[in-house]
């Protein structure tokens, strides 16, 4: 394996640590709040991970899917914060879990 | 030309891999906002920069570059959402908080209200 392949592996697996415990943080533990705060980070690990893997092949066609789910990232936490917002204090505590 | 983007690249999922690590580690909703929203935002950028030195064509740069600045708006943006969310919620910050200035102002403005 050359050097690049080397650090490739290594982007790699450190985005698919931080990539689990991202998972591990939505699904296991924590308030919404925390869930919705893991989910966010995976949806930046999940378009490091797409960047990473077009700069490997050297492919254009997953940089389109980079700004898309960039974008749909954004939405996403947008909606779940009103939600936790117009439901109260009663669905953000540690008992709704 | 290849050998340096790989090397930003690393470091940014190294920037990446410290944000998961703060979600698990920090005490609080408050304090995990900060892993969540900074550290990643960068690992993000400097893995797009890699990338855009790996691939170096002008029109891919193009795109790189706009998934980059929608990051960079967009990720803190809506982690701040999400807090405030949380704060408006009700949700309890740790015993380590030394100050809590949105509340002392809720306070205050219900005080004067009366």
């Amino acid at each position: 394996m050359s050097f690049v392949e080397v650090l490739d592996v290594i982007a790699m697996a450190m985005l698919a640590v931080a990539g689990v415990l991202g998972v591990w943080r939505v699904v296991r533990e924590g308030s919404v709040a925390d869930k919705l705060l893991g989910a966010d980070l995976l949806t930046v690990i999940v378009v490091g991970g797409v960047a990473v893997g077009a700069g490997v092949t050297s492919s254009p066609l997953f940089l389109d899917v980079i700004v898309l789910v960039a974008a749909l990232g954004f939405l996403a936490a947008v909606t779940v914060a009103r939600y936790i917002e117009k439901r109260g204090a009663r669905f953000a505590g540690d008992d709704w879990t | 030309m290849n050998e340096l983007g790989a090397i930003i690249t690393v470091i940014g999922a190294g920037f990446s891999l410290i944000s998961a690590i703060g979600l698990h580690r920090f005490p609080d909703v408050f304090a995990r906002m900060h892993a969540a929203g900074k550290a990643s935002t960068l690992g993000l950028g400097l893995i797009l920069l890699g990338v855009a030195i790996r691939i170096g064509d002008d029109g891919e740069f193009a795109k790189l570059a706009l998934a980059g600045m929608s990051a960079v708006i967009a990720v803190p943006a809506g982690v701040h959402l999400i807090g405030r969310a949380a704060h408006r919620a009700g949700t309890e910050t740790s015993a380590e908080t030394v100050v809590d200035e949105l509340s002392d102002a809720r306070r205050l403005r219900a005080a004067a209200e009366e």
